[in-house]
């Protein structure tokens, strides 16, 4: 039986995406975990996130999963969420600036409070709440059998600015155009919850457990 | 195209029960959550909120279960207000499988607590629920305050001016019902909605009188609000969910279908 480690790093709920990842694939041990060893002994690795980026990097420099983090997104199918995303960025704008993985080139900013939908004639509301589409920039493993411009659950303040368009694999408009998935070798990240996505989002976590990386 | 506005169906539930009664053609037993919840989902509700109205602290561990059963099989945002007054009511349902907590007459006796809430588990997760009734005369400019029990009892506090200091100290969403308007089927206060959703940057989701489809469409386009909260016109079979949306997309509003 394949296993998924989701990363427990202090962040609080897990339920939801491991009860959602548990759903979707079948015969696959799915277990929450801030254990070096088993992290690293398991086939795939889900990296959740919620709440502050300031919280999330501190709590990732407590249990010392930083290294691990670097050595598992190297050797097995990666998949970040939400704030686990951002974490994978140089920098956040949150909390006055901190400091990220560097994983990937770009920032995580602010949106602005004075956006409008020019459309609808309404102001935009932070945070992003809410369902929105995704636009299919790569060709990915995991966006199989999932229509371009399907609609995820959104729930974020700041976004994700890519630098390098390369690995921009999803993108999303509110406002700005932004970084709603990026893919790289054994990573895929999203600013969306799939675990939370009805359909789609099942669809994706099943082609996360399917998945044996790179693409 | 961008962002799609929510459609929200509410379900009282009562010592594990949901009550106000809902019916569904094909079900004969309506009154477990966890059914009624799968209806939903399985008819396209973009979230689900849980109002428990459990009398007794003692019973509240079964909105606990109700929560879990839930989580495991319906894969939306699920909100759980009613009793929820400490930081450990808010772990507890975050535990069992809730995305949020709805806050209200807890904030209304302590809005630290809120500010506390958001600080701990973030904005994200703490909707604050605004009980709001109008108690400005005939000629005057608008007004409305905060009620509290049910609409019965004033707190002499603003709701425009509540909604900002909430949304200060951390609420990254505002519930507000009209207590007016509640359970009469005229129609959402869309002056009520408006007001709140202009002055505050964070989504605001109207509720409290509707009647039929085309007063979630008003709610969204005269009201402005980010989502549209509906009970009883789900509840009992009037409408789904699924011919809601497709009210709404015909008046041009953009929704997930």
């Amino acid at each position: 039986m394949s296993s998924i480690a989701i990363i427990d790093y202090g962040m609080g709920n897990l339920h939801s995406a491991a009860k959602a990842v548990a759903r979707a694939v079948e015969d696959t041990k799915v277990f929450i975990t801030n254990h070096p060893d088993e992290i690293l002994a398991a086939d795939r690795v889900v990296f959740p996130g919620v709440g502050a980026i300031r919280d999330c990097m501190s709590g990732l420099h407590e249990t010392e999963l930083v290294e691990v983090i670097g050595q598992v997104s190297k050797q097995k199918p990666f998949l970040a969420i939400c704030v686990g995303m951002q974490a994978l960025m140089e920098r956040s704008e949150e909390n006055n600036g901190i400091d990220c993985l560097g994983m990937f080139r770009g920032e995580v900013k602010l949106f602005s409070d004075s956006m409008r939908d020019e459309v609808h004639d309404e102001k935009l509301k932070v945070p992003h709440m809410g369902w929105n589409q995704v636009e299919q920039k790569l060709d990915h493993p995991l966006w199989a059998n999932i229509p371009d411009r399907s609609r995820f659950y959104f729930v974020h303040s700041y976004y994700v600015d890519a630098l390098d368009s390369d690995v921009i694999a999803g993108a999303t408009d509110y406002g700005v155009q932004f970084t709603a998935s990026i893919a790289k070798d054994n990573i895929f990240a999203v600013q969306f919850h799939p675990e939370k996505s009805h359909k789609a989002g099942l669809q994706l976590l099943s082609n996360f457990a399917h998945w044996n990386g790179a693409f | 195209m961008g962002l799609a506005k929510r459609i929200i169906p509410c379900l009282d539930v009562d010592n594990g029960r949901v009550v106000k009664g809902v019916q569904f053609v094909d079900i004969r037993d309506a009154g477990d959550p966890v059914e009624v919840a799968k209806r939903y989902d399985e008819q396209g509700a973009d979230e689900i909120t849980f109002l428990d109205i459990t009398a007794s602290s003692d019973d509240r561990e079964t909105m606990v279960h109700v929560v879990e059963q839930v989580a495991s099989q319906v894969f939306i945002p699920l909100t759980v207000g009613g009793g929820i007054r400490t930081i450990e009511d808010i772990r507890r349902m975050l535990n069992a499988g809730a995305d949020k907590v709805g806050i209200n007459t807890a904030a209304v006796f302590n809005p630290e607590f809120v500010k506390e809430a958001a600080e701990k588990y973030g904005s994200q997760c703490i909707v604050v629920a605004l009980d709001a009734k109008k108690v400005s005369q005939e000629g005057e400019p608008n007004r409305w305050e905060i009620f509290t029990h049910g609409g019965r009892k004033p707190t002499g506090i603003d709701a425009i001016e509540w909604a900002k200091k909430m949304t200060d100290y951390g609420a990254g969403e505002i519930l507000l019902t009209s207590m007016d308007r509640d359970g009469t089927k005229i129609g959402f206060d869309l002056e009520l909605t408006r007001a709140i959703s202009d002055a505050v940057n964070v989504p605001v989701i109207a509720s409290g009188g509707v009647g039929e489809l085309q007063h979630l469409v008003d709610g969204v386009v005269e009201g402005k609000a980010d989502a549209v909260l509906a009970a009883s016109i789900f509840h009992f079979g009037e409408y789904t969910v699924e011919e809601a949306k497709k009210v709404m997309q015909d008046a041009g509003v953009e929704v997930r279908l």
